[in-house]
């Protein structure tokens, strides 16, 4: 079973979100995510600026076996992309929720109330798995 | 080691080149070159031996069972190709005058036609050089029907998200935005998914039918029905054509658009990039937007049609037409089999993929769609093996090298985990099939003993298990002389 941290959020399209409490979030892949697509060798990040629909593509990560879409969790702004991923790639592989991916100014903070919490992020995991 | 790592100053292939030097007349000094390329310089027996060395380090369906999902690895008759490489043919110059060209020209006719029968379409063009082009070819038509209507509002193509990669990529190059359709558990494309995507908006689908997941897709008229009453039209992937070749015909299931991979269906040589055909058939509204040039007749002579002749074309896709010794490889193909042979290759490759799927789940190993029939293809899911003996699906393909089977296609479809796309064609005997099932049932055996084992596969081959992560992330093809390097 992969590590699934309680304090953070979840989407169901495996992107884990932390809540920084002054209305922004960091976003990331979860341990699940990282482990299903093997050794990541490039991570495309999105513009510092870009304007973010939830389930909108918002960064692309690639393992020697597939290249897989990011999806916003939420409505926002990115505000910081995570520079150190365009060297080193697979710093996601190693710690997947220490290597945020993007920051968003979250635009409809009632948002991070429809993301999954760490348990029913669990049982979707675990479904998957069967 | 690399030919140019043979290579010492001034030793030459004697037969290959007179050792007089051309004299550069009327070239302006500017433009000519400073230092001799760095060309190897071999004898003729070191070229030969270098050769003959790296044909015999092949991994090729002429040497090895070569079951890769999707690409449809099968024999190539040598018939199509000595036919293809008669001197009239081989020799023929690209420009050479129609009237000079009759031979070359009858016989690309006559494979349109075939082509335009065998897929119930209403004209074929044989430009494209690639499926990918091919595929380019198919949605700039799409692009050119609405735009001649003034139907500029139409911005998305659906893909399924089974769909190769190749499909999206496509609708992006030609302008549009593609949106995806997801894919119901048994395989079939979501009703209601498509249902609430399709709108004003919608240019057109791409289908592969049979689909990536080697299953039929059952609902296709009503797909097409109702993609068609949104406007928008139908474009089909041939790449899953051998499963249906004589027996069903995608102008019959309602697309408006296809193209065939003949390196696949109509089994030329292909493998390693290429080279490829990739032939594109349209319904009678997408026929004035066929690329050029194509080969009309009056009946009597054959000639090249080009914009001239067809002024909405959306173009040419290369500088000649096609890969013309690939077309002419088909043509024979073709021709050999008849429309009775065609249905029996559609036979044949179904019989052959369920066979294997059969013995397989009897064996207890996991289908990834065990209520539905196989195509031409079909797919196993390691995953149990995997969580279970802790081997995956890359150590099975790796330790698969070790007796003797090209590894089929691993890790797509990407919608079922630790996959393998299996295809195995109608060209093999019976034994080669068994001797894969044996082979896969003896490595999940030799997994239960010694996992590692397994782990380190494969260890009969020029190489041992590649670093894919390192090369990937560390990408260097080129080769660099030691004193370039410094």
């Amino acid at each position: 079973m992969s590590n699934i941290p309680e304090n953070l959020k979840y989407a169901e399209s495996h992107e884990w979100v932390h809540d920084e409490g002054d209305g922004t979030v960091t976003v990331g892949i979860s341990d699940h995510a990282q482990e299903l697509l093997g050794d990541l060798v490039f991570v495309e990040l999105p513009e510092t600026g870009a304007q973010l629909k939830a389930g909108d593509e918002s960064a692309v990560v690639e393992s020697v076996k597939a290249a897989s879409d990011v999806y916003s969790p939420v409505d926002g702004e990115v505000i910081e992309t995570n520079e150190l991923l365009a060297d080193s790639p697979e710093v996601i592989n190693e710690a997947p929720y220490d290597n945020w991916i993007f920051k968003l100014k979250l635009s409809n903070p009632v948002q991070l109330d429809e993301l999954l919490d760490a348990a029913a992020y669990a049982s979707l995991v675990k479904a998957e798995e069967d | 080691m690399l030919i140019f790592e043979h290579s010492r100053p001034g030793r030459r292939a004697q037969a290959q080149a007179p050792k007089s030097a051309t004299r550069l007349e009327g070239i302006p000094a500017a433009l000519q070159r400073k230092r001799k390329p760095r060309l190897p310089e071999v004898s003729e027996m070191q070229a030969v031996r270098h050769y003959t060395r790296l044909s015999q380090k092949n991994f090729s369906i002429d040497t090895q069972f070569y079951p890769l999902g999707s690409c449809t690895m099968k024999y190539n008759p040598r018939a199509c190709n000595t036919l293809a490489m008669l001197p009239g043919l081989v020799n023929r110059h690209p420009l050479a005058p129609d009237s000079h060209s009759q031979g070359f020209l009858s016989a690309m006719y006559e494979l349109q036609e075939i082509l335009k029968e065998v897929t119930g379409m209403s004209a074929v063009s044989l430009a494209p050089m690639a499926g990918a082009q091919g595929e380019f070819a198919g949605i700039a038509m799409i692009r050119a029907y609405h735009d001649a209507r003034g139907d500029t509002g139409r911005t998305e193509i659906l893909v399924p998200d089974a769909a190769h990669g190749t499909n999206p990529a496509t609708a992006v190059m030609c302008g549009y935005k593609a949106r995806e359709i997801p894919s119901k558990a048994d395989g079939d494309v979501d009703m209601d998914a498509l249902e609430a995507a399709l709108g004003p908006q919608t240019a057109g689908i791409m289908l592969t039918n049979p689909s990536t997941l080697g299953v039929f897709e059952r609902r296709i008229k009503e797909i097409a029905d109702r993609v068609h009453e949104a406007g928008g039209l139908l474009y089909y992937d041939g790449a899953n054509l051998n499963a249906i070749l004589g027996r069903v015909r995608p102008g019959d299931m309602g697309f408006d658009v296809i193209h065939m991979n003949l390196h696949k269906t109509f089994s030329t040589p292909h493998g390693g990039g290429g080279p490829g055909a990739g032939p594109v058939g349209v319904s009678k509204r997408l026929q004035p937007f066929l690329p050029v040039p194509m080969v009309g007749t009056d009946g009597h002579d054959y000639h090249w049609l080009s914009e001239e002749q067809c002024p909405q074309s959306i173009g040419r896709l290369s500088a000649f037409a096609g890969n013309a010794g690939i077309l002419l490889r088909a043509y024979v193909y073709a021709k050999m089999l008849g429309a009775e042979g065609m249905q029996r290759v559609a036979d044949y490759s179904t019989l052959n993929a369920n066979y294997m799927l059969k013995r397989l789940m009897d064996a207890g190993f996991t289908a990834a769609y065990p209520e539905r029939r196989a195509t031409h293809e079909f797919i196993i899911t390691l995953k149990n093996e995997a969580r279970e003996l802790g081997i995956n699906a890359m150590d099975f393909a790796k330790r698969l090298l070790d007796y003797g089977i090209h590894a089929p296609t691993t890790y797509f479809p990407l919608l079922v985990p630790e996959c393998f796309l299996i295809e195995p064609t109608e060209t093999e005997a019976r034994e080669s099939l068994d001797a894969f099932i044996d082979a896969m049932i003896k490595i999940r055996e030799e997994a239960r003993t010694d996992a590692e084992w397994v782990r380190g596969a494969p260890y009969t081959l020029p190489v041992r298990r590649l670093d894919d992560v390192r090369a990937a992330r560390e990408l260097d093809l080129r080769w660099q002389a030691q004193e370039e390097r410094a």
